[in-house]
């Protein structure tokens, strides 16, 4: 075991599969000769070349568009967004084109491409630069939507992200880049996309939670341990397609749910789970399903505010106080 | 003339001159094209094609002289008025004509229809509806050429109300760039719905656009077979062998309104007739009989029923052709063989 950041992690996935498959490569704004704008693909260029590392035009329609392309005619492009808020402008490159080619050609063409970059809110830079923007894209079908949370699934996904033959949005969150934790170091190190990990064991309540908002119910979850609340904590780790039998077998065991999702809250990806497991599950529960969300407005720009809108600590706790009365 | 304009590529003193057989061969496609449309129109009027269907009418030469010049193995990618990019690069008629129906058996399944023709086979990589969208993934196709070495080409169609489409302008720098093998073409046909060329694009001629990315430009006539030849092959030739892009607008016109559903009331009985002076499968019939490819008119006239006959064939190929199963309905979403362990999908849908 080795024990490093997010970056580095994402950094190995990367390596490893760029030196397995000459058609791997990685573009976008500053990946190259800056080593990325947070330092994701430090060292790439040094160790393959401006051929496979390549520096882009600001242009995100214009490069994932050619991404698209190149992934149609057989290689596989690993795109980064300096942030995924940046990937609106290329919107219509992701959803008509990278969304689409496959079925309307029949099955015709694939398209390995993997779409990637940071997103989040929680570091004052404003509404244009704070989205999760896992919903929009989970909204189109033939996309593949991952957001870990720990730098061995950062790894582990970004590898099979990268093997998949259909379209993935890797979205990773600012926040986590140094967060640090142990990653096998032996061997290809694969794991499996739509799986969720149970991250903290308990019985009262059920926490689900993806991408920073995990690290949010895990503090929260200790807290209210201090109370003799035990919260299973299931990073969902995979949006799209989510793991909906591991939630089954914990909501089995506690009879009550909590999602956790950053993400603003009208049709957010919990909405989506709440459905099914009220449809699936509805004799399971004892409580109402209770999801626990951005806030249904513009990120502010004030830390105080902006703190407020994300889905803290203190509201997850009355959240799981409410469910359980 | 503009500067972008005598910014050529060089000539590649490749002849052009084709054999005879070939001559006929080009003059087909361009009546096949012709009878296609025709027979979609109808068609359509019957209730028998839905959704939308644009058709090709008055643009065969652009789409025939341009492919013609190209290897069977290079990439072509255009916009939603495409049947007749599909049936130059060598799709049948009957797999276009099904597509067209929403059949099974048609180049994408029944899953795509007018605007979303594709084959894998031809080399043709859509058929994309969104005014634009294409043009990256153009640009996406020739850097995959170039990185894995193919000396291939990319043809990539737009119409003249495309180019006012920021993606365009980024795929236009992107090619200069990174000298991608690609070839974009401006099908001006002075109409983008209805709205003329001189109200929606300033700049003109839409060729001026390469020299803001230092990009070869063309102008060819799209009413003559020969003249667009000649001046595909001068950028084809350029892209092969040096790996440059160039920026082609091709002046043509359609005969028809923008689409099916398109009475085309904003243009005159008049300015349509002038066009029609100039016709491209009228233009080249005179040469063939003058070149004597052919002995006489009979000749040709025996071909139009040939190629009659073989859209009728389309046709009843595409009405006796099964729809898709519904059960196939999920099918083609997702690449089923991975280099990963299957993924499994959930269902969303409990009705
Ligand atoms: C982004 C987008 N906006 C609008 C449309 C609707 N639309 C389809 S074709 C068209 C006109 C395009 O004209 P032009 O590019 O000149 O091509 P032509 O139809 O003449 O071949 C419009 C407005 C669309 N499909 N996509």
């Amino acid at each position: 075991m080795q024990t490093i950041t997010m970056r580095e992690a994402l950094n190995q996935a990367m390596a490893e599969e760029m030196e397995r498959d000459e058609k791997v490569f990685l573009m976008g704004e500053e990946v190259a000769e800056y080593d990325g704008a947070y330092k994701v693909s430090q060292g790439l260029l040094k160790k393959f070349g401006p051929k496979r590392v390549i520096d882009t035009p600001i242009s995100e329609a214009g490069f994932v568009g050619l991404s698209v392309g190149a992934a149609t005619y057989g290689l596989r492009p690993i795109v980064e967004f300096m942030t995924w808020s940046f990937s609106l402008v290329a919107f219509d490159q992701i959803v008509n084109n990278a969304g689409q080619i496959r079925y309307m050609s029949g099955g015709q063409f694939s398209v390995p491409l993997v779409l990637r970059g940071s997103s989040g809110g929680g570091l004052q830079v404003g509404a244009t630069h704070s989205h999760t923007p896992e919903n929009w894209y989970a909204n189109v079908p033939a996309l593949t939507v991952i957001t870990p949370a720990f730098p061995d699934d950062a790894k582990g996904l970004l590898k099979s992200a990268i093997r998949s033959n259909n379209p993935v949005c890797f979205i990773e969150n600012e926040k986590l880049y140094g967060f640090k934790g142990e990653v096998p170091d032996e061997g290809d190190f694969l794991v499996p996309i739509g799986k969720g990990r149970i991250r903290r064991e308990g019985s009262s309540v059920t926490l689900v939670a993806n991408s920073a908002s995990t690290h949010r119910a895990l503090a929260a979850a200790e807290e209210l341990a201090k109370d003799g609340i035990e919260a299973e904590v299931i990073d969902l780790r995979t949006i799209k397609p989510y793991d909906f039998d591991l939630i089954a077998e914990s909501v089995a065991k506690t009879h009550r749910l909590v999602i956790v999702e950053e993400n603003k809250p009208y049709a957010g990806w919990g909405a989506q789970v709440a459905y099914d497991v009220q449809r699936r599950l509805f004799d399971e529960l004892d409580a109402p399903i209770t999801r626990v969300t951005g806030m249904d407005v513009p990120q502010p720009y004030n830390g105080r505010m902006e703190q407020a809108v994300m889905p803290n600590e203190q509201r997850i706790i009355a959240a799981v106080r409410d469910v359980l009365q | 003339m503009s500067s972008a304009e005598t910014k050529s590529a060089p000539q590649k003193g490749s002849s052009l001159e084709l054999p005879p057989a070939e001559k006929l061969r080009l003059y087909r496609q361009m009546l096949l094209i012709r009878r296609f449309e025709e027979k979609a129109a109808q068609a359509f009027t019957q209730s028998k094609i839905k959704g939308f269907c644009h058709l090709y009418i008055g643009e065969e030469a652009l789409g025939v002289g341009t492919i013609s010049v190209l290897q069977p193995d290079d990439a072509v990618i255009t916009a939603y008025r495409d049947h007749g990019h599909a049936l130059a690069r060598g799709m049948t008629p009957k797999e276009c004509m099904a597509e067209l129906f929403g059949k099974a058996t048609g180049c994408s399944k029944g899953k795509g229809g007018s605007m979303h023709f594709f084959s894998k086979e031809k080399h043709f990589y859509g058929g994309h509806g969104i005014v634009g969208g294409q043009t990256p993934l153009g640009a996406g196709l020739a850097f995959a050429q170039k990185y894995l070495g193919t000396q291939r080409v990319t043809l990539c169609y737009l119409g003249d109300g495309a180019v006012n489409q920021g993606p365009f302008h980024e795929s236009l720098n992107l090619a200069a760039l990174w000298k991608l093998p690609i070839i974009y073409i401006i099908e001006n046909n002075e109409w983008s719905m209805g709205t003329s060329l001189a109200r929606s694009s300033a700049g003109l001629p839409l060729v001026n656009r390469a020299h803001g990315y230092d990009m070869a430009g063309l102008v060819a006539n799209g009413m003559d077979l020969d003249d667009v030849r000649a001046k595909t092959a001068e950028a084809v030739a350029l892209a092969r062998t040096e790996s440059m892009p160039t920026l082609m607008e091709i002046r043509t016109y359609r005969y028809r309104g923008h689409s099916m559903s398109d009475p085309g009331n904003y243009r005159t009985k008049e300015e349509i007739e002038k066009h029609k002076e100039s016709d491209p499968i009228l233009l080249y019939k005179a040469r063939l009989l003058e070149q004597k490819v052919v002995k006489n008119e009979g000749d040709l006239e025996k071909l139009d029923e040939e190629v009659k006959q073989e859209v009728q064939e389309a046709y009843d190929f595409a009405e006796q052709s099964p729809e898709p199963d519904p059960s196939e309905i999920y099918d083609d979403m997702l690449s089923p063989e991975d280099q990963i362990p299957e993924i499994p999908r959930g269902n969303y849908n409990h009705f």
